[in-house]
């Protein structure tokens, strides 16, 4: 198991925290899955993403059963799967790239391959590279809580929590008070890659947790694929989160940074 | 049927565990289903209106009690005498329908509308399929599009039910893929619908309350033991373990009887080390799927092995966290079946007692040559299903 640690420093300065602080809004964090299309595109794409003006990159760690993804999020991680994708090929391609990007770089998957890495050895990993966040959809608060928070606190990695429109308030202040960096916020009930595009309800929501004043800015995530979803988001958070849109073009066009720089600044209007 | 409070360490804790097993690793989309679950089902289960209810639900539409059948022909073969517990006599012919009334009635109690449900052999399909039927409620079932061929004859049942079948076609195209299917369903629509799940898997509750549910078959089987041999307890009892429903069931009242073994056949598939298994203990070691920790197949980057079995109902890499703390603890006695010792197990059965099981209930029979028995051993096999589906796959061997 994890070694004890009783170093309970505070979060110390990361680039993402920085970055709510040097921009106020309409802040875009674009996700991908790792080793898709091709195994060696994961520095491509980061790199044009960081050329295109994303503000956040959020690199997907594949996974066998994501089961919280629609789609084409899926046929992504079974792809870069097949290519041969792991979290120790993933840091190794990772391994200089704060020489050659400063965008803040979060990594999100599902929990079971980083127990197999080993939480306080993936947290090293990610402190040794440049990773600055991540987002593990199933590894809940209490759990988070009660077994790792020491450890990222002690590597300074933030761990990033999702609310939904289900999410109670009360919950919702929870993750509050244990979150750093941002509150991810899923737009609707839905998996990734959801079509069903803004409704009263969505709104509505929107506007509960504007009011709630919250510690920590938000993104919102799921069914933001546009230029006009996109401008919905920054009315109600500080930006939002693109995955599926951007895997798909990603798929067609593989990581041409003239594309990826297209897209975004199509995005972004 | 009484709801017994956690006492020993065999019970589920507060936060969901059976030893290091077990919890809820659910994305926070789930949550408020879970919670909502988490919080109510106890008390609701031990409402005397809900208990009478379902009692006469087990009574008079699944037919409970199941006989205690005395196999003499298979003892004198096996040289220890052998009871079946016939769960194959339950209406729609396996133990899982004593999971689905249970299920049914409480996501009535939190005003459902719509239950969804994963199946692999189709069992678990047939049985909710029913009880929706009979409730009246919406039934969508998420199938690997592998197991709905190998189990045509169930995909037409649920169908004939008014169920809606759809084909789980990403992954392996099985049970594992199935409950993805079933989970993503559930994330989009959380408010009016219910997740049966099938197995002693899945987040806390569902463990403990699919255990519950069919702890009937050990309760039972105390009482019947009891009347015919002057006992309340064998030395052994054995079940299947695909997720381990039956076996929970069949072993839940004999927990903290250490002078009982518990005995779980699993599906070696091939064989244990051919690459092409479902032998979950065997072959996994602790991981997250489905929504617990339990023993998983799985790659050492973490990736989910993709199982095989000859029967659909034990094909899944996992195994229910009860289990993997049965194994872990020693409290349990783990088998390995491989798909031939099962099918002759079937065929003995046949043959010796007129009783045709499911193929996962053969991988139960199967182990009982290995246990290596004295002759005034009583063995208690839990007959989880009847073969009937399986007649594609039985064929082949005659």
């Amino acid at each position: 198991m994890e070694s004890q640690l009783v170093d309970k420093q505070a979060v110390q300065a990361n680039r993402i925290t920085d970055a709510f602080t040097q921009k106020s809004g309409s802040l875009l964090n674009v996700y991908f899955t790792a080793g898709f299309p091709n195994l060696g595109d994961t520095v491509s794409v980061l790199e044009g993403l960081e050329q295109a003006g994303a503000d956040f990159v959020e690199i997907g760690m594949p996974y066998s059963d994501p089961v919280a993804d629609g789609e084409t999020i899926q046929k992504s991680n079974m792809q870069a799967l097949e290519n041969g994708m792991s979290l120790t090929v993933l840091f190794e391609q990772l391994a200089d790239i704060r020489s050659r990007v400063s965008v803040p770089i979060l990594l999100m998957g599902y929990i079971n391959p980083v127990l197999q890495f080993g939480v306080e050895r993936f947290c090293q990993k990610c402190q040794e590279v440049g990773v600055d966040g991540v987002i593990l959809p199933d590894l809940p608060l209490d759990l988070y809580l009660d077994e790792h928070e020491p450890i990222f606190r002690h590597y300074g990695i933030l761990n990033i929590f999702l609310i939904t429109p289900q999410t109670t308030d009360d919950r919702i202040r929870l993750i509050d008070e244990h979150s750093e960096g941002f509150i991810y916020m899923v737009s609707s009930a839905s998996i990734t890659g959801s079509t069903s595009g803004v409704s009263d309800e969505m709104l509505a929501y929107f506007d509960r947790i504007n009011a709630m004043n919250l510690r920590n800015a938000r993104l919102i995530g799921f069914g933001i694929k546009d230029s006009e979803t996109f401008q919905m988001a920054n009315k109600y958070a500080s930006g939002a989160i693109i995955g599926s849109a951007f895997i798909r073009l990603l798929q067609e066009n593989g990581a041409d940074v003239g594309k990826i720089t297209a897209f975004v600044e199509g995005v972004r209007g | 049927m009484t709801v017994l409070e956690p006492q020993t360490s065999f019970e589920v804790s507060n936060k969901g565990f059976y030893g290091s097993f077990g919890g809820a690793f659910i994305p926070e989309m789930l949550y408020p289903n879970v919670e909502e679950l988490r919080r109510n089902y106890l008390a609701i289960m031990g409402d005397p209106a809900f208990q009478a209810e379902l009692q006469a639900l087990l009574t008079d539409y699944v037919g409970r009690p199941t006989p205690l059948f005395l196999a003499e022909r298979l003892s004198n073969q096996v040289g220890a005498t052998v009871y079946l517990k016939r769960e194959d006599l339950c209406h729609t012919g396996a133990h899982k329908v004593n999971n689905t009334v249970g299920q049914i009635l409480i996501a009535k109690r939190l005003n459902k509308q719509r239950i969804v449900a994963e199946t692999g052999a189709g069992q678990h399909g047939v049985a909710t399929a029913t009880v929706c039927a009979l409730m009246g409620l919406e039934c969508i079932v998420y199938m690997g599009s592998i197991d709905m061929k190998r189990q045509q004859p169930n995909v037409d049942r649920m169908r004939m039910l008014g169920a809606t079948v759809v084909p789980a076609t990403s992954g392996s195209q099985t049970l594992k893929d199935a409950t993805n299917e079933a989970m993503r369903h559930w994330i989009n629509n959380p408010v009016d619908t219910h997740y049966i799940i099938g197995s002693v898997v899945g987040p806390h509750p569902y463990p403990d309350m699919v255990a519950r549910f069919q702890s009937v078959i050990s309760e039972e089987i105390k009482t019947q033991l009891l009347a015919k041999t002057g006992r309340e307890n064998p030395d052994y009892v054995v079940a299947c373990v695909g997720g381990g429903s039956n076996a929970a069931g069949a072993f839940f009242h004999y927990l903290h009887e250490p002078s009982v073994r518990l005995v779980a056949a699993e599906a070696a598939g091939l064989g244990v080390l051919s690459g092409h298994s479902a032998a979950t203990t065997a072959l996994g070691k602790p991981g997250v799927l489905h929504g617990s920790r339990t023993i998983l197949m799985q790659t050492d980057d973490g990736q989910v092995t993709e199982p095989y079995s000859i029967s659909a109902g034990l094909d899944y890499p996992g195994i229910g966290p009860l289990h993997a703390h049965l194994f872990n603890s020693g409290r349990g006695d783990f088998y390995a079946i491989t798909d031939d010792e099962a099918i002759q197990a079937g065929f003995q059965l046949s043959k010796l007692e007129g009783i045709i099981p499911a193929i996962e209930t053969a991988h139960a029979l199967a182990a009982l040559p290995k246990m290596n028995m004295k002759p005034s051993d009583v063995a208690v096999v839990c007959l989880s299903g009847r073969g009937d589906k399986d007649l594609a796959i039985y064929s082949k061997y005659l």
